[in-house]
């Protein structure tokens, strides 16, 4: 081999063991100091401290891992959310920056200027410190179409009360595998007999009667819970039954899809730009209508460029709901690194559990991304 | 006479549906206009959704009648083919224009009119409108932080002969424009630090990296009688020896007499805050992440498997985990992994955290710009004889950067942008001194105001460098 090519390497090598050790070395040391034994068993002990909000049963008499898992299932929560609307916002907002309309697009400009040039923290301590808090009481709320309520606690909205709910999911579960047939189905036909089948709208119907059919036949049934306002003591009011948003939640919801969105606006506007003008001109001349030259030609040719991106945006959105701790919004680093970190003071378990989470979820978005990448690659001969 | 069919208005009598479309469409943001801004209701004669709803079909029946194409009038047609296309988009513009519209008269109420400009206490912020008072009186603290207000010229002092000193590069004459990159890279930062270190800290004037700068200076200028032969051995063993050299045996003891002077009262970090604290830690990340990133690059687009993975690791490593656990980590976790009497400070250990933390994102940028080059500009730079270093310095590099110009300047914003994070670890800058002053018993109900403002000057930041990079990467653009 080489001596120039190993003298570096041996090097790099080198001065990394020699920074792990130090650091391993000096941790060690610390621990021993101040009489700490490096292990996980502390997350099967009893954890002893609430959590305002969580999805799954919790409270103090449950285990660290049990606060754990609230706290990764609130991020998800809340990145899901922020990313649902990130996109609806991020598509129109994109589609609008592309319109012939010289308002519209202005408008749409100064949107993506404005949010993007401002820092997410400021956005979400807007919402929550500044715009959240100019809401009514709840005794004084007025409700919107009489059931929805905004007040400075909270949004409540009703909430449905489920008879037979796992019916009704597998009904929905059932209605996605037959379209993911039909559309096999479809694909095949046409590459055989050159016929198209109208997928979409047996789709939506397909979405539409296996449900319906939960509820005819499989005695499901829904009833909807109105918010009712009760008074707690002399003057405070809260509502009772209906679902209950925390304005945390909203607030950091409302920050992230329109912070993300502004992101994403221009991952859509750069990818139907990217489509060049002449591919829709030959498709045109070959006689599609517009309407199957924005599916057939443009939209394939520009997801390839917008989906790469965007995914990119939804993983940036996911990490970011981490600034979730500035409101204390109970999300993943709020309540693991940070209550249960001060409770057990296990600096190096917890935030390498937490750091390791994040990772996780990150790389296995990029492997996907990688995959997709690939089967989407345009393949050159 | 042509029969008019106002269904579809064409050009033959393009008078009559020009001025019944214009009066409509005026009449219709008069309305609009006098209800925003007089708050006069002219059809309150109607009953509530029509009167609600007038001005939409009013206004969209006007735009229909002016919607004639290749009318020959060049304003007509302007307006046509940029708000009035089809029914959509009247439609849309006349919403768009009714907001606007209805929304000047609140915005202008609470930012100027009903606003409050006066007075040093809550009590003179009365009226319904933002009391700006509020931030004249903290303005101090929104730009310096806890810093004792006596001392605060020492900071203007020296972000004015930091900004002059950054402005010598526009100044430069062609003869002094090679040295420029080297000015920037190597000698900026360093008086950037001493004059942070000497007059916004008031450290003492002789320190340990005192040190470090004359074993530099010595060795660069010995450096330029080496033969290129050696000159690499040369900058890996002689600054260190210099140093050791300075440090423990020449002026030992003369120097720790000096070490003691200090010019200035002595300013902990943790006192400093505000919108200097923002830049002082933009500043140093922006340096420090960008040839961070650029070796991490290099490295992870080498063909040395040891280096590749290393640098792979790192850039996942970093680039997978939200920058709060960053700071989290270098907060707590970070002491742990140093010997008992080691001490780093909180800011430098921010400013370390958060260019490693940028410094993956900029290596990817560069590494994009990396593999955009053809193969054919590596092998023509070796096949004139060039070895990597000299290859990548004199072909690659300029190229590369130029094409990632965009996507630095992105990752820059967004740097910019994570500064507020730096109150996980208890400093202040200027949106966690909002924050601070937002619980003060004295200013409360505040929060609006000081957001407000947060973002204006955000906003006025990141726009102007957006814009800048934008310039910068028209000007470098190449045809290729």
């Amino acid at each position: 081999m080489n001596f120039k090519k190993i003298l570096p390497q041996l090097l790099t090598l080198v001065v990394v063991i020699l920074v792990f050790g130090f650091f391993s070395y000096n941790a060690q040391v610390n621990m021993e100091n101040r009489g700490i034994t490096f292990g996980y068993g502390f997350l099967s002990q009893e954890s002893s401290f609430d959590v305002q909000f969580s999805l799954i049963e919790y409270d103090g008499s449950h285990s660290y891992f049990r606060a754990y898992l609230v706290g990764l299932l609130n991020t998800i929560l809340v990145s899901v959310i922020g990313i649902v609307f990130a996109t609806i916002i991020g598509v129109v907002v994109g589609i609008a920056r592309l319109s012939n309309n010289y308002l519209i697009e202005r408008t749409a400009a100064i949107y993506v200027e404005f949010f993007r040039n401002i820092p997410l923290l400021l956005q979400i301590f807007f919402w929550y410190f500044a715009a959240l808090r100019a809401l009514p009481l709840p005794e004084k709320a007025e409700p919107f179409f009489g059931v929805f309520f905004l007040t400075i606690k909270g949004f409540f909205v009703p909430a449905f009360i489920w008879n037979n709910l796992d019916i009704f999911i597998y009904s929905v579960i059932a209605a996605i595998i037959a379209i993911i047939f039909v559309r096999f189905y479809a694909k095949k036909k046409q590459e055989n007999q050159g016929i198209q089948t109208p997928v979409l709208s047996i789709s939506i119907g397909l979405l539409i009667i296996l449900p319906l059919l939960s509820f005819l036949l499989g005695g499901v049934s829904a009833s909807i819970e109105i918010p009712v306002i009760e008074q707690l003591s002399q003057t405070s009011f809260t509502y009772k039954g209906g679902l209950k948003l925390p304005p945390e939640l909203i607030s950091l919801a409302l920050a992230l899809s329109l912070y993300t969105a502004t992101f994403i606006a221009e991952c859509v506007r750069a990818g139907v730009q990217g489509v060049s003008k002449g591919q829709k001109e030959a498709a045109a001349s070959i006689g599609l209508t517009p309407n199957q030259v924005l599916k057939l030609v443009v939209m394939p040719q520009a997801l390839r460029i917008i989906i790469p991106p965007t995914t990119n945006q939804y993983l940036n959105l996911t990490k970011n709901s981490s600034l979730a701790a500035a409101i204390a919004y109970p999300d993943l680093v709020l309540v693991f690194a940070g209550t249960a970190l001060m409770q057990t003071g296990r600096a190096i378990e917890i935030v390498s559990i937490t750091m390791l989470t994040y990772l996780t979820l990150s790389i296995t978005i990029s492997i996907f991304m990688n995959w997709y990448n690939k089967k989407i690659a345009i393949k050159e001969k | 006479m042509n029969k008019l069919n106002f269904l579809s208005p064409d050009k033959k009598n393009l008078y009559t549906y020009l001025y019944s479309g214009i009066s409509l469409f005026s009449l219709s943001i008069l309305i609009v206009f006098l209800n925003s801004f007089f708050s006069l209701d002219l059809t309150s004669f109607l009953p509530g959704t029509i009167n609600y709803f007038l001005p939409l079909i009013i206004g969209f029946m006007g735009l229909h009648l002016i919607r004639i194409e290749y009318s020959g009038i060049k304003f007509l047609d302007i307006i046509n083919k940029n708000i009035n296309t089809n029914k959509f988009n009247a439609l849309l513009s006349l919403l768009i224009i009714f907001v606007v519209i209805k929304s000047i008269p609140p915005l202008l109420s609470w930012f100027i009119i009903d606003a409050n400009f006066v007075g040093d206490s809550k009590d003179a912020c009365s009226g319904s409108g933002a009391c700006w008072a509020y931030i004249k009186t903290w303005f101090n603290r929104f730009m310096y932080g806890m810093y004792p207000n006596a001392e605060q010229w020492r900071i203007n002092l020296s972000f004015i002969a930091l900004a002059f000193l950054g402005g010598v590069g526009f100044f430069a004459t062609e003869k002094f424009k090679k040295y420029l990159t080297l000015y920037y890279v190597i000698i900026y930062p360093i008086i950037a630090f001493l004059f942070i270190f000497f007059f916004i800290s008031g450290g003492p004037i002789f320190f340990d990296f005192s040190y470090g700068i004359i074993a530099a200076v010595i060795s660069i200028v010995i450096g330029f009688f080496i033969p290129s032969k050696f000159k690499m051995y040369y900058f890996l063993i002689i600054p260190i020896t210099i140093y050791i050299l300075l440090k423990y045996v020449f002026f030992y003891e003369e120097l720790i007499e000096l070490g003691k002077i200090q010019a200035f009262e002595w300013v902990e970090t943790g006192a400093w805050g505000g919108l200097s604290l923002t830049f002082i830690v933009s500043f140093f990340c922006l340096i420090f992440c960008f040839p961070v990133g650029l070796f991490l690059s290099l490295g992870r687009r080498s063909d040395l498997p040891i280096i590749k993975y290393i640098s792979i690791g790192f850039i996942e490593f970093w680039r997978g985990v939200p920058l709060i656990t960053v700071l989290f980590m270098s907060s707590v976790m970070f002491p742990m992994f140093l010997p008992e009497d080691m001490f780093i400070d909180k800011l430098v250990r921010v400013i370390i955290a958060i260019s490693l933390f940028e410094a993956a994102y900029v290596a990817e940028v560069i590494r994009g710009g990396l593999q955009a080059l053809p193969r054919g500009q590596y092998d023509a730079a070796k096949s004139l004889g060039m070895g990597y270093w000299k290859m990548h310095i004199f072909v690659i590099l300029p190229q590369a950067l130029k094409l990632v110009i965009p996507g630095i300047a992105n990752t820059f914003l967004a740097l910019v942008k994570d500064t507020p994070l730096i109150f996980v670890v208890g400093l202040l800058e200027i949106v966690g001194m909002l924050n601070l002053a937002k619980t003060n018993p004295e200013w409360l109900g505040f929060a609006m105001e000081g957001y407000v403002f947060a973002s204006i000057v955000f906003f006025i930041i990141c726009y102007a460098m957006s814009k800048y990079s934008y310039n910068l990467e028209q000007k470098y653009k190449t045809e290729r």
